[in-house]
């Protein structure tokens, strides 16, 4: 497979929070999503964007974000999803994980800052 | 995991192609946009999606239940490969079928007659009274009948083991008058037993202790089945009176429809009460059965003891009257126990089990040999698979998920097979049942598929799968790849050690076929013997007519006069060509017996009052001194013509013509001294199959016991239908109160030969099935050893080889199997016939005949099985045999 296992295996709660994030303002479809995760992670989380389609499957098994088939900009069929209730409150919950994760990481590797 | 998700999982498939075809069209679209070439537009969107196969396999693998879509895999990857040799697939699931049906009907019979239990409350708690090593034949003794009415009262007044007790009794009655009659099923039960059975009304009300009073009774229930045929399912508030046995009762209640009574194998058309006779209760009658339900916190062996301290009072207040002082003290000493009763009892029980265990060995082992075969089949199929199986292992197939894979086919044909055996074994079930049943009297048995049956063919099902499949299988995934692919066909003759496991299986297949035939052999024989057999007097052209005049208003004083203007008017039928009364019709199962006494000597004697024709109707001869005539009457001196037993037995074989013997006390029959006047060669007394007993016969006219009824042995040339209907016509136009019942003699004698026909037909079918399976598989193993040896054979053949020594070469192999089975079956057979000696007539089990026949036949069969592969051998082209590598 493509993906390289190393890197999802770690990064696959971020890959699921920064598509919920991605999802907060509103509905997309999942060109749309490649392109904006490739973009903001500088192609760290999505080598390919195939890959991000069972993630996305995995989250609307859970029932954070819903799907429904729509136009898109240049006329095409597409799917679209967007953020359920529970979806956002699970953002909330894994924003401020990661924030502490990141916290705790930054404390032990700059412990004399501050 | 999610069953939602798992049955979904064809439409998120569905949905998640068609996301991403609409991904690559929008990148493809926007790459178009960006200035490329449509062809490098497309392939560019490609690259950046990934692999779609694997991102919709990764999607599929979330949404399914692993385990369950691999084995659902292999089923159907199974049914393909079996439809792809239907042959082999009908084969295999005909003879499981068979197999499996034939045992689940066996079983389903022994469940029904002697594991249910009976349709009443907690039949666990059920417990029959008798003595203990029963009453050693004194007294009249009625099916079913353990205790006298007498001992019954007694019991129930004094036992302390039952929460209630009851007593019950079966026989036939007739319903109706005169020729209206018909035969009904009588159930006699006390006021309690209802109420202790816990059986509830389907209709009205059952009897209860208000109904015991003096006879004749006039309530009675009616079983469900009889108000259903016999009183239309009428509706009983309109008040049902029936003419039952002389007396008119009303029918006040129906019983439910599982409740048979308590006899399984019987069933009963009418309850009535036991009700008390006018001149009393008879000591002397072993006519009811007594149970009772045991106390909570009691056990059988307590109700035992407790009955065992009870019995000396109870036997020493109703000592029969009219014995000799030695049958009096061996009553005294009789003691009670309690037994277990949660299955009833019955007649069938005793008459099949012994032949239902062995059918059911039978069955099985022909299921094993049908097993056996498949495993052959599979084998080599197996074998034959062997390169893509190596191919699969190669490749990282785990062991576990071939093994898996290749039983699933195997369970596949279990099932099937399975499946299609319960469904058999409804239909072999009643075949049987109905093979079994004389004319007019069917078995009665509620033939039910319960968890019990179900549970026994499932085990057969997956007992014989785990025989043909698993071993088949294992063999073939624990193969090494490596050499598997390099042997794949190129062996120049076939391994000695690779098939020493088929070779292994047709020798157990040929040994347990001989064992069967050799059963076969033995009951179709033993059958034939009993068929043939001559019972020492005429059997064919012979009626039996029973004639009742109770409703007749004949005086007890003119019974004997009145029984003789019957039998001339008899007599003078046309057609008839000579009739006699008799006390008792022979070979009918009946049998009547007295103590006797000839000087010093004591013993037993059948006896039977007999009109004077009654030797030459029956084609008996005397063969020494005088048969009975008109002359010996009422008042003459009591005169008996014996058997040559009785003369060997009583006199020392001396010639017994004038010495004389005298009878034991009993009530009705006082004491008599009889003169020898005749010799007659030994008959066979009540049934085919037992001895030859000593007997007495003594003139009608010298009845000490007449009733109201008599027995007419006719010989006629008519066909016995005719002849039954002008009798019948000229009584009912003479006397229109007389009863009269007809039976053909000769077919009475068949109708108790049914459990052995069972036997013969049953036996014989399984063995040539048997014999046949074994014919299949040898067949198969040699045409599989011939297809094996092909380069050999070739090459044999190029480089000289007469055709002729190429078949006796194939042949010998045979022979050698062969030879193996036949050993190890002849000594199965010998150690197997001890079970069946009981069963054989005029055989013993290790007759040599039926040996050397049976092994015989298997010989020729092996034979022909063997001949057609060895001559297909001994054609082989060598070159294209050789050239096919």
């Amino acid at each position: 497979m493509g993906k390289k296992p190393a890197q999802t295996d770690i990064l696959q709660g971020t890959l699921d929070m920064l598509i919920l994030q991605l999802l907060a303002p509103g509905a997309a479809h999942g060109h749309t999503i490649a392109y904006a995760i490739e973009r903001r992670s500088e192609e760290v989380l999505l080598v390919e964007h195939g890959s991000l389609y069972p993630a996305l499957h995995r989250l609307e098994d859970r029932g954070w974000i819903a799907s429904f088939w729509g136009t898109s900009e240049n006329n095409r069929k597409a799917r679209y999803y967007r953020l359920t209730p529970s979806g956002r409150k699970q953002l909330s919950v894994e924003m401020s994980r990661w924030e502490r994760v990141v916290r705790a990481v930054n404390q032990v590797l700059r412990p004399a800052e501050e | 995991m999610s069953w939602r998700r798992f049955l979904k999982r064809r439409w998120w498939d569905d949905e998640r192609a068609r996301e991403i075809a609409a991904y690559l069209e929008t990148e493809t679209a926007d790459n178009i946009a960006r200035g490329m070439p449509p062809a490098e537009a497309a392939a560019a969107a490609r690259r950046k999606f990934g692999n779609p196969g694997l991102v919709r396999e990764e999607i599929y693998r979330m949404n399914t239940i692993g385990w369950l879509e691999s084995t659902w895999q292999d089923l159907r990857y199974g049914m393909r490969t079996l439809r792809l040799s239907p042959g082999f697939a009908a084969v295999a699931i005909v003879s499981l079928a068979l197999g499996i049906g034939a045992n689940t009907a066996i079983f389903q019979l022994l469940d029904a007659i002697r594991l249910r239990s009976l349709p009443v409350q907690n039949p666990r708690e059920l417990a029959e009274m008798k003595i203990v090593g029963g009453n050693q034949g004194m007294g009249l003794n009625q099916q079913y009948g353990e205790l006298t009415r007498p001992l019954w009262e007694l019991i129930r007044d004094k036992h302390q083991a039952f929460s209630g007790t009851f007593a019950w009794s079966a026989n036939q009655r007739c319903i109706g008058r005169g020729s209206e009659m018909r035969h009904f099923n009588q159930l006699l039960v006390s006021g309690e037993f209802f109420r202790v059975l816990g059986v509830q009304p389907f209709r009205g009300r059952l009897l209860g202790p208000r109904d015991e009073g003096a006879c004749p009774a006039s309530a009675a229930v009616a079983s469900y089945a009889y108000w259903q045929s016999e009183l239309g399912g009428r509706d009983l508030s309109s008040g049902i009176k029936l003419f039952a046995d002389n007396s008119l009762v009303q029918i006040v209640g129906i019983t439910p429809p599982e409740f048979f009574g308590m006899a399984v194998g019987d069933s009963f058309d009418l309850a009535l009460p036991l009700c008390q006779p006018k001149d009393g209760l008879r000591r002397d009658i072993f006519e009811v059965s007594v149970m009772g339900r045991l106390k909570p916190g009691w056990t059988i062996e307590r109700a035992s003891a407790a009955m065992a301290v009870l019995s000396p009072g109870i036997f020493e207040a109703t000592v029969p009257p009219g014995r000799d002082p030695r049958t009096d003290r061996m009553y005294k000493h009789f003691r009670l126990a309690a037994y277990p009763a949660s299955t009833g009892v019955s007649g069938a029980r005793e008459t099949y089990d012994e032949s239902l265990w062995l059918l059911l060995a039978i069955t099985g082992l022909v299921l094993l040999i049908a097993c056996a075969n498949l495993a052959n089949l599979m084998l080599a199929r197996a074998s034959a698979r062997g390169r893509e199986i190596a191919v699969r292992l190669a490749l990282g197939a785990s062991r576990g998920r071939l093994l898996r894979q290749l039983l699933a086919e195997s369970g596949l044909l279990a099932g099937i097979g399975c499946g299609l055996g319960i469904a058999l074994s409804q239909t072999l079930c009643r075949l049987l049942l109905w093979s079994v049943s004389p004319e007019g009297q069917p078995v009665e048995l509620r033939i039910v598929t319960d968890w019990r049956v179900l549970l026994y063919a499932s085990a057969a099902a997956v007992l014989s799968c785990v025989i043909f499949g698993a071993l088949p299988a294992l063999r073939a995934s624990n193969s090494s790849p490596a050499t598997a692919m390099k042997a794949g066909g190129r062996g120049m003759t076939a391994g000695r050690e690779r098939f020493s496991l088929q070779r292994a299986m047709v020798i157990a297949q040929i040994s347990v076929s001989l064992l069967l035939l050799v059963g076969a052999l033995l009951f179709v024989r033993s059958f034939r013997n009993l068929l043939l057999f001559s019972p020492g007097m005429r059997e064919s052209g012979i009626t039996s007519a029973f004639l009742g005049y109770w409703q007749s208003n004949q005086p007890p004083d003119r019974w004997m006069a009145f029984e003789r203007e019957l039998l001339t008017e008899i007599q003078n039928t046309p057609g008839v060509l000579s009739a006699a009364t008799t006390t008792n019709v022979p070979l009918s199962g009946g049998s009547w017996q007295h103590g006797i006494h000839a000087g010093d000597k004591e013993g037993l004697s059948k006896f039977t009052w007999v009109s004077p024709d009654y030797f030459a109707t029956m084609g008996i001869p005397v063969i020494r001194g005088r048969g009975l005539t008109q002359n010996d009457t009422s008042t003459s001196q009591r005169v008996a013509v014996v058997n040559e037993m009785l003369a060997r037995r009583m006199f020392n074989g001396a010639d017994p013509i004038g010495k004389t013997l005298r009878t034991a006390p009993e009530p009705n029959y006082p004491s008599t001294i009889y003169e020898v006047v005749g010799v007659i060669p030994d008959t066979k007394y009540d049934d085919i199959q037992g001895e030859m007993p000593p007997q007495t016969l003594a003139p009608a006219s010298q009845f000490p016991a007449q009733g109201p009824w008599a027995s007419v042995m006719i010989r006629s040339n008519l066909p016995p239908d005719a002849l039954i209907a002008v009798i019948k016509r000229k009584l009912a136009r003479n006397h229109p109160d007389v009863v009269t019942e007809f039976r053909d003699f000769q077919r009475g004698i068949r109708d108790g030969l049914m459990a052995e026909r069972m036997m013969a037909t049953v036996s014989g079918f399984f063995g040539l099935l048997a014999a046949l399976l074994a014919m299949v598989g040898l067949y198969g193993v040699i045409s599989f050893l011939v297809a094996r040896r092909r380069n050999e054979i070739g090459i044999r053949l190029a480089l000289g080889a007469e055709r002729g020594q190429v078949v006796a070469m194939v042949m010998r192999e045979a022979a050698r199997l062969l030879a193996i089975g036949v050993v190890t079956g002849v000594a199965l057979s010998l150690l197997a016939g001890r079970g069946a000696g009981s069963l054989l007539f005029g055989l013993r089990p290790y007759d040599p005949l039926t040996l050397v026949t049976a092994a015989l036949l298997l010989a020729l069969i092996a034979a022909v099985a063997s001949f057609l592969p060895a001559r297909r051998a001994s054609k082989l082209n060598p070159m294209v045999a050789l050239r096919d590598e």
